[in-house]
């Protein structure tokens, strides 16, 4: 676990240099993400507002939570913060620490990778969805629409819905929508 | 001790990553600043004006608002669905047929998208026109003196949201259904809607001189939403596209019901051709019951007029008039480019783009390679239409505008940002963050084969931090880009009031130079106006009471009136004597259970007062007009009902 975090730490400060770089490099470099390195540097959006009267956002919940500090680190280097805090309705599935710990060795490490943001938001992606139901509500549909534009199947096991093969543990109402707790890390399906 | 080291220098680094991204952020801001000052870019000079008139949607507020670009200032609030204290709009007795629905007096609107008039498919400046969603409607604003002069009701519709969108030459303004309604309306169950309810498309004619609106005919399309439109232009002129969502047909529950469809479709329909038809008696006049609402700039009054009957059409009538093009994931924008080529569905649901070729439209009717259809409308073949889609540029798209040098800009909902893409290449240009969740954008000229470029404004869902704090409730945010480069450059942050659903924009000299000053004293023809002292009088018809009253500065005349009596309705009818530019006057009354009256040069408008108590009352004038305005006021004697005080008026001398 620690190693885990102090891989988070070095990627953080590789994310932070590779930002700088980026800055430093002529302004009209065509990199679509300087704007958006730039925006999660200065911490602006509305991510970023204090705001301590409103029900917390989807992202806000999971910031809190200390079973998701690698899925909160993840959506950071993918910089989709300001994406979940929007007015959606957002329906988050948030794998646990021990979701994405169970991924076979060096998965997570390697998404972390700047090269690799876009998989790891095409990933994060496929765990939201444009909506805001109830566990209960959910095993109404076959499958759900996600925000990377692929379909997750819904499968009704015992009574329970199953997200992508994924249990719900636990469920949180956001200002924005809702938190799924699952126990695996959804992989979107490759065509 | 090792571990503790290595936490230190991790810190330390994350510390000398951001200070040195900090510094980088000054040098950037620095070169930016010198290389283009983004302040000099908006800053109009006092007394100079803005480039572009901007008419953005009140939303909810049912008006729409005039600002100038760049600057951001706002210079009116035009009233259109909804009664507007601030001139008497919708209070007044001239202008309260202007809200007259067959449903009765309606005092509140939802206003939606606005669109200028177009002449050879360039803006004209002529009119504006917009649409009411919720009792569907379309106003139109004639660009000269920026006032409401027409309205009409638009029967068989529901939710009037695919409108109000003009073709190349005016010929038609169009009002699409976005709720499908029994045709007729009917008392029937709400779950036997899948087949039984209708969607009408409103072609309404716009008469080349006056602008007068009629409805020309209505296509009755199978019972799906209806969201938004645009006419084709160029080589697709005669064509206009409508997208729509909840193919389902579901009564409930829409956000689940609605989404089960991989794609819906956008319906393209050839309206040159069932025009035709039309004109060769084809066609069902059906009973229909809607108001039309003409203001006359002579009488300075509104008449409402209510109508019988509506021309309808079934699309199985006119072969090869409609087909559906698949389109996925509940599509919301409807946009068309300058060259009519390309038709952008923006499928809110989808992470991709979808561009329809209108070439390929064409070549697939042609080869009549359909894909099945629905209610006897032809699908065509979603790969046999698709010009091409951007991939993933974004998360929740709603709506495209073009600059007309071969660019689009999307807005992009839950992302919140502006992305510039490549038509024809489908790749994406730039990105530019919104604050916060941005609905539509415009670029002057937008809906016309001749975009103005130049600006891009985004209008925002959501404001939060963007200004001062005003309580829960806030004006929505815009952001104004310079899109003149190959980036997009934010320039200014302003305000909006009501919800911005569009705006349509364009280069201010035709408007400005056409802008009309006062109304012509002489060509008053108001049955009630006093065109001089010498005409005015107080009539009384049995317990009506017409006050002939005038206005000039710094006086009413008459300003002593007595011989009223409760029970009694007092007309007011002021006319503005004044032939000076920008001087109104305003007219009020203690107890005036109405709104004041603002009264332009040469007008004449009437306020009806029922007075519930004995006594002297005074009236004044509303508006600062000249250095003795503060004098500018008269008493109205109140006395019983069975009194016997003789009706007399009087202005500078004593009451005899």
């Amino acid at each position: 676990m620690k190693t885990l975090k102090q891989i988070f730490i070095c990627v953080f400060c590789l994310l932070a240099f590779a930002a700088c770089k980026n800055e430093t490099q002529d302004a009209s470099t065509n990199s679509l993400f300087t704007e958006a390195e730039t925006t999660a540097n200065k911490k602006t959006g509305q991510a970023f507002i204090t705001d301590d009267e409103s029900t917390p956002t989807v992202l806000s919940i999971a910031i809190g939570s200390p079973d998701h500090t690698t899925l909160v680190a993840a959506v950071q280097a993918a910089s989709l913060e300001n994406a979940l805090v929007n007015a959606g309705p957002l329906m988050v599935f948030a794998p646990t620490n021990d979701a994405f710990a169970a991924l076979p060795e060096g998965t997570v490490e390697n998404l972390l990778k700047p090269e690799n943001k876009d998989a790891l938001a095409n990933i994060l992606k496929y765990h939201v969805t444009p909506g805001n139901y109830s566990k209960d509500f959910l095993k109404k549909f076959k499958k759900l629409g996600q925000a990377n534009n692929q379909y997750v199947k819904i499968d009704v096991v015992d009574g329970e819905p199953m997200i992508g093969g994924a249990k719900i543990l636990g469920s949180v109402k956001a200002g924005n929508g809702i938190v799924h707790v699952i126990d695996k890390v959804l992989l979107p399906p490759t065509e | 001790m090792k571990k503790r080291l290595t936490s230190t220098i991790a810190i330390a680094m994350i510390f000398a990553a951001f200070t040195s991204c900090n510094n980088s952020g000054k040098t950037n801001g620095q070169s930016g600043a010198l290389s283009s000052n983004v302040a000099e870019k908006v800053y109009v000079a006092p007394g100079e004006y803005d480039e572009f008139y901007a008419f953005i949607s009140g939303g909810y507020s049912g008006n729409l608002t005039v600002y100038g670009l760049p600057s951001g200032r706002m210079f009116k609030e035009i009233p259109v669905f909804s009664q507007f204290p601030t001139s008497g709009y919708g209070y007044s007795e001239e202008t309260k047929p202007m809200l007259n629905t067959s449903h009765g007096f309606i005092p509140w609107g939802d206003s939606h998208h606005p669109d200028i008039s177009q002449t050879a498919g360039e803006i004209d400046g002529r009119f504006i026109f917009i649409n009411e969603n919720n009792t569907p409607r379309i106003a139109k604003i004639d660009l000269k003196t920026f006032e409401t002069t027409e309205i009409i009701e638009v029967p068989n519709s529901a939710g009037n949201h695919s409108s109000s969108f003009v073709t190349e030459n005016t010929e038609y303004v169009v009002a699409g259904t976005r709720f499908s309604v029994p045709i007729p309306q009917r008392d029937m169950p709400i779950k036997e809607y899948k087949g039984n309810f209708q969607g009408a498309l409103s072609f309404i004619s716009v008469a080349p001189e006056t602008g007068n609106m009629d409805i020309k005919f209505q296509v009755l399309m199978p019972g799906f939403n209806y969201d938004l439109s645009h006419p084709g232009r160029g080589k697709s002129h005669g064509w206009f596209f409508f997208t729509t969502y909840n193919t389902e047909e579901a009564s409930t529950l829409l956000e689940v019901n609605a989404s089960q469809n991989d794609k819906d479709f956008i319906a393209a329909v050839n309206w040159k051709k069932i025009e035709e038809y039309v004109n060769n008696g084809g066609g069902t006049m059906m009973p229909a019951d809607y108001a039309h609402n003409v203001y006359d700039e002579h009488t300075h009054t509104a008449t409402s007029t209510m109508k019988k009957e509506v021309r309808v059409v079934n699309p199985s009538e006119v072969p090869g008039a409609v087909y559906f093009l698949p389109t996925p994931k509940s599509p919301h924008g409807c946009d068309v480019d300058p060259s009519g080529e390309y038709i952008v569905g923006n499928g809110k649901l989808s992470a991709n783009l979808t561009v329809h070729s209108f070439t390929k439209m064409l070549a697939a009717i042609e080869g009549e390679k359909f894909d099945g259809e629905a209610y006897g409308i032809p699908i065509l073949k979603f790969e046999d239409v698709l010009a091409g889609s951007v991939e993933q540029p974004g998360l929740g798209p709603l709506h495209t505008e073009f600059d007309g040098k071969g660019n689009a800009y999307t807005t992009f909902f839950i992302s919140s940002e502006v992305v510039k893409w490549k038509l024809g290449t489908w790749e994406v240009i730039d990105r530019k963050p919104t604050y916060y969740s941005v609905g539509h954008l415009t670029i002057p000229g937008g809906n016309s084969g001749k975009p103005q470029g130049k600006y891009m404004f985004a209008m925002n869902k959501i404001t939060k931090d963007r200004y001062l704090p005003t309580g829960p409730e806030m004006e929505h945010s815009a952001q104004l880009y310079d899109i003149s480069g190959d980036k997009m450059e934010l320039l200014l942050d302003f305000p909006t009031h009501g919800e911005p659903h569009y705006a349509a924009a364009m280069r201010a000299d035709l408007i400005k130079e056409r802008s009309q000053k006062i109304y012509d004293l002489e060509d008053n023809k108001h049955p009630y106006a006093a065109k001089s002292d010498d005409d005015t009088k107080v009539v009384r018809k049995g317990n009506e009471v017409h006050i002939y009253m005038t206005t000039i500065r710094s006086h009413f005349s008459p300003d002593n009136i007595e011989g009223i009596k409760l029970g009694d309705k007092v007309y007011f009818h002021v006319t503005n004597l004044e032939q000076d530019f920008d001087v109104p006057h305003g007219f009020a009354v203690l107890g005036q259970n109405t709104s004041e009256l603002l009264i332009m040069p040469g007008q004449t408008k009437t306020s009806v007062w029922e007075p519930t108590k004995v006594g002297v009352w005074p009236f004044y004038c509303t508006d600062f007009c000249s250095a003795l305005h503060q004098e500018m006021q008269g008493y109205i004697r109140v006395s019983a009902a069975n009194a016997n005080t003789p009706l007399i008026w009087s202005m500078g001398e004593d009451i005899e």
